[in-house]
């Protein structure tokens, strides 16, 4: 029953993540991601992760990609304010594309995934475990992450405020 | 997963969905009651005694108009904005418990459709989620006020989110637990929340008026510079499903506020009423009350609405950037600077 649930939401996260690419007005763009991230809410869930699912619902989907959302539908996008992409970046981007499948098939062949991925935990997604994980074996990580975030978010004050002091 | 469960649970979901429309659609004709008696008018009074039908006669009005779409706008997405509005608004619902577990027939039924350990942070997530069906709506409409109206509304739910989660925290860290269930049984009688936590329910509260997009917060539907706001395209009933949402948005808001500070289905005297009403009844009692709370609240929405001027836009930014989120922040760490010094001595 899982494993069906799970292959059918892969397909699902598959095919709107193409669709994020294919799409061609950026805002559709947006909303197809949005989606993808709904499906990563259910991979989640299905991997017990009830806290992880429920942070990157509230993360992701309704904070990150409402913003996301509100400066595209800023921008004026039309067609004629697109700049032209000369034919060097298209060739860049085609040997990057190729690199990364070429990455992709040598990091799932050393993998070798034949037998499903089995945790070795499965209650640790739940708040409490994962509280302990963090605030126990993992503080220093979690702790210099969240002066990263703060640093982050000094600096974008600072460069907005930079702006007005000249203006 | 036996039938009966699942039947129990369709059952409960299926009444919990008909009530919160029933209260939506009674909340339009309270809302113009509470403002004729604010403003010393009558208010409807033609439909029915005491105008009472007059919610019937709007449904049948909603129905009955022309659905226009506007040419220029995206179809798809002019469609989705108000089916998702409506569904964000009412999914919150899942997780709120209305009653302590009820005895029907020899079986113990728990009066809550799903108890999921992280229930605070759904609703939460469910909350973050609303604005989309504005954000949606008002930009396939292509037409600017829409759109400026929508901007508006996720700049301000962003803002008002995190003074919210902020508050939230506070409470955490007394409760122990993101269970509501939990949250709800620790308020045993008297011991509500709100007497522990007066500073973070007000901002709670001020942030849920902002969520909502109520007055004095009402700036995405500004009609003075806005037309209407978002949904100035809408027609028919395309335009009742936004309306309709944000009164149930407002059921919602303040089933949560009574179940997290003022204790939901908890009221003092309960053991008594307890014993004297046996294992069936008592719950039901119970919900009465949860539900009398949750009346006041919606109440207070509109009594707020026909009191307060509107806010200008920044405004609303500094009282919840410099006003609401420093506050929230400091009421975290009394609060937590209190608990350390209880569990201390």
């Amino acid at each position: 029953m899982s494993t069906q649930v799970f292959y059918f939401v892969a397909t699902l996260s598959i095919i709107f993540s193409l669709m994020v690419i294919f799409a061609k007005n950026p805002i559709h763009s947006v909303l197809y991601l949005i989606l993808t991230f709904f499906t990563f809410t259910v991979h989640y869930v299905l991997l017990n992760a009830q806290f992880l699912a429920v942070v990157n619902f509230i993360v992701y989907m309704g904070a990150i990609m409402v913003l996301f959302l509100f400066v595209l539908m800023l921008l004026n996008l039309n067609k004629e304010t697109e700049p032209v992409k000369s034919p060097l970046i298209k060739i860049v981007g085609v040997i990057a594309g190729c690199c990364l499948v070429v990455t992709l098939v040598g990091s799932f062949k050393a993998a070798s995934i034949n037998s499903p991925l089995i945790l070795k935990n499965p209650g640790l997604g739940l708040v409490e475990n994962l509280g302990k994980e963090l605030f126990g074996p993992f503080l220093l990580p979690f702790e210099l992450s969240s002066l990263l975030l703060l640093a982050a978010m000094v600096g974008a004050v600072l460069l907005s405020k930079r702006d007005e002091v000249e203006a | 997963m036996d039938t009966g469960f699942i039947i129990e649970k369709f059952i409960l979901v299926a009444v919990i969905f008909g009530i919160s429309l029933v209260i939506a659609m009674y909340s339009t004709y309270a809302e113009r009651k509470v403002a004729a008696y604010l403003q010393d008018r009558l208010g409807p009074d033609r439909a029915g005694p005491f105008g009472i039908l007059q919610p019937l006669a709007d449904g049948v009005k909603m129905f009955m108009k022309e659905e226009i779409i506007p040419s220029t706008s995206n179809k798809w997405l002019f469609i989705v904005g108000p089916g998702l509005a409506l569904l964000c608004a009412c999914i919150g619902t899942a997780v709120i418990p209305w009653g302590s577990p009820m005895e029907i027939g020899g079986k113990i039924v728990p009066l809550q459709v799903a108890d999921i350990n992280v229930g605070v942070l759904y609703i939460f997530g469910v909350v973050s989620l609303g604005v989309y069906g504005v954000m949606i709506g008002g930009w396939a409409s292509n037409n600017k006020y829409s759109l400026l109206s929508a901007i508006r509304a996720a700049s301000q739910n962003i803002s008002y989110e995190i003074a919210m989660g902020l508050s939230i925290i506070a409470l955490l860290l007394m409760t122990n637990t993101l269970s509501l269930k939990e949250i709800v049984d620790q308020q045993h009688g008297w011991r509500w929340n709100v007497l522990y936590q007066p500073l973070g329910f007000l901002i709670f509260m001020v942030c849920s008026f902002a969520e909502t997009n109520r007055a004095p917060f009402d700036l995405p539907e500004c009609e003075t510079e806005l037309i209407g706001g978002y949904h100035t395209e809408y027609s028919s009933m395309k335009l009742g499903f936004y309306l309709f949402a944000e009164y149930i948005n407002m059921f919602v808001s303040s089933a949560v506020m009574a179940t997290l500070y003022f204790g939901g289905y908890n009221y003092p005297g309960m053991d008594y009423m307890a014993t004297l009403l046996g294992p069936t009844w008592a719950p039901l009692f119970g919900v009465g009350v949860f539900f009398v709370k949750i009346v006041f609240f919606i109440f207070f929405f509109m009594w707020v609405r026909w009191t307060i001027p509107r806010f200008r836009y920044d405004q609303l930014m500094n009282l919840g950037w410099k006003g609401l989120i420093p506050l929230a922040i400091a009421n975290i760490i009394i609060t937590g600077i209190v608990i350390a010094i209880i569990e201390k001595f």
